[in-house]
């Protein structure tokens, strides 16, 4: 096996990016939810007013993230990959309760395994920017003479897929070698990943 | 004290009853707005205007056509901003009048909400009476009938294209449910209408049980002993009013709860007074009963919403198992080892 180092993997950006990203996720699911009569504890015009805040931000976010991702060739760690996929699976679905060793260690070059690509890259072309169109629609929806209610209900349905994306995402940042240590490298940066590159490349 | 937006109120109005009229707010007069031209007023209840499509001139406006936007214009609140560009496009479908009157009968004048007619003619001691509230407003008169009164009235919404058909003499009417005095045009699919607020006024009246239409009764007159007002008998005040008509009476005679449209355009509040997102973007809202559109934060997707809440709960299950199901082979893992 190759030599493990206590390296930075994500950088400033990716930080900011994601800690930010997080945080607006989050006021836009309860604020729409608040709008959609699900919830109360807010006024409708406020929760409207910090919905669109949060919503100007994150499209602000996702325009600076998808000029990272090119300029630094970040992409790349979304391309989806069959290999190695079904132990991954396999081990979320059963080593992972016998202790077994995961079967994808990070490398810098290959900072998701093949699972976490394939989820990332649904959400950054298909979540994201369903959310991102039909929540422009709907906002603009006088404009464009569309029909409020399909434009309403496919702005709903990209929000439930958010959310379970959010429970999942959520729930697996749990499963590294301690509860907390993704969480961690999320935070700090730094992560133990296999410095050297094998054999099987990026 | 039967429109609910006119009254006394306004000849001395706060900012607060109507932000028009009121000394402290424009400070102006009926004929500010209805401008006479060759003896034709614009403001019609009948035909009314709701909204102003002519070509506006800045300054000017079209003495025949009266509404809010013939001053205002149709984009009233800050373009610039998000909020007030939102409540610009509400104005293809919301009158002005919904959000900026949010009540209506203000300034301690009350206005008359129920007229029951059937009541009439009660005696004490063979002489009529009257009997008024703690607030010394008739509740019963024996020439009218029963009265209720409201203050501070909030109206009904209803889609609005301007047009009012009323019932008249002879028309057929449906006793067993109420009867409208007049129908307001307008849907929630007809380009063009509105919500706008109305005093829906509520009562009886006398109708022929046989010939099944409303019934004019001799009210007052001095001479005879028909008129309701001199003898208290509706017999014969109904027989003599309807002997006025060429219609044919009966002679059988009830009474059948009636409706009429009023809508509600003046007393208009100040701006901070307006209605808030949340009066009708709300499940119990101003327009919860105002069915055949889509409202955000009234109406959900039961399906959609039964299966995405579904879907959202059984990821946490699934995610609350793999966890347990983690916990439990950590502890076995540490009992072997």
């Amino acid at each position: 096996m190759a030599e493990r180092q206590y390296v930075k993997i994500f950088t400033r950006f990716e930080r900011f990016w994601h800690w930010s990203q997080a945080l607006l996720v989050l006021a836009l699911l309860f604020t729409g939810a608040r709008l959609h009569g699900l919830i109360g504890g807010m006024y409708w015009g406020q929760a409207f007013r910090l919905h669109l805040i949060a919503a100007g931000l994150i499209i602000l976010l996702w325009i600076f993230a998808i000029f990272w991702h090119f300029t630094t060739g970040a992409w790349q760690h979304y391309i989806p990959t069959l290999r190695n996929l079904v132990p991954v699976i396999r081990y979320y679905a059963y080593g992972i309760f016998r202790g077994e060793a995961h079967p994808a260690k990070p490398t810098i070059h290959r900072k998701h395994n093949p699972l976490q690509r394939l989820s990332y890259l649904f959400l950054k072309l298909v979540i994201n920017p369903a959310i991102w169109a039909t929540g422009i629609l709907y906002l603009t929806v006088n404009l464009t003479g569309l029909d409020l209610q399909t434009v309403a209900w496919l702005h709903v349905v990209s929000a439930y897929a958010m959310a379970i994306f959010v429970v999942i995402h959520v729930y697996m940042a749990t499963t590294g070698d301690t509860p907390t240590a993704y969480v961690k490298a999320m935070t700090t940066g730094y992560e133990w990943v296999v410095v050297e590159e094998d054999a099987a490349g990026g | 004290m039967k429109h609910g937006d006119l009254s006394s109120a306004l000849l001395d109005a706060s900012r607060h009853v109507d932000v028009h009229m009121s000394p402290e707010g424009a400070g102006m007069v009926c004929v500010d707005c209805h401008v006479g031209n060759r003896h034709e007023w614009p403001g019609s209840r009948y035909h009314g205007t709701i909204s102003d499509t002519s070509r506006q001139r800045p300054g000017m406006r079209n003495t025949d056509i009266l509404a809010c936007n013939s001053c205002h214009t149709s984009a009233p609140h800050e373009a610039l901003s998000v909020k007030g560009s939102k409540l610009n496009d509400h104005i293809d479908r919301v009158a002005c009048q919904t959000c900026h009157i949010p009540e209506f009968a203000k300034g301690g004048v009350a206005t008359k909400t129920w007229w029951d007619w059937s009541t009439a003619g009660k005696l004490k001691d063979g002489k009529p009476y009257s009997e008024v509230d703690e607030n010394g407003r008739d509740i019963y008169l024996t020439i009218k009938g029963d009265f209720r009164w409201g203050e501070d009235v909030v109206p009904e919404y209803e889609f609005w294209d301007g047009i009012v058909e009323y019932t008249l003499l002879g028309d057929k009417i449906d006793p067993s449910g109420i009867v409208g005095i007049n129908r307001i045009g307008g849907g929630p699919d007809q380009p063009g209408s509105l919500i706008f607020p109305f005093k829906r006024m509520l009562g009886k009246q006398a109708y022929d049980e046989i010939n099944q239409y409303l019934i004019q009764s001799n009210v007052y007159g001095p001479e005879g002993d028909t008129a309701l007002w001199s003898n208290y008998n509706w017999d014969k005040a109904l027989s003599a009013g309807m002997a006025g008509s060429d219609l044919p009476y009966s002679g059988k005679f009830g009474f059948v709860e009636t409706e009429m449209w009023w809508p509600t355009t003046h007393m208009v509040a100040p701006a901070n007074e307006a209605l808030k997102c949340s009066a009708c973007h709300a499940r119990d809202g101003r327009l919860a009963k105002l069915a055949g559109f889509y409202l955000p934060g009234r109406d959900g997707f039961t399906l959609t919403d039964r299966i995405g809440l579904w879907l959202l709960a059984m990821t946490l299950a699934g995610v609350a198992l793999h966890a347990g199901l983690r916990i439990l082979s950590r502890r076995r893992d540490n009992r072997e080892g």
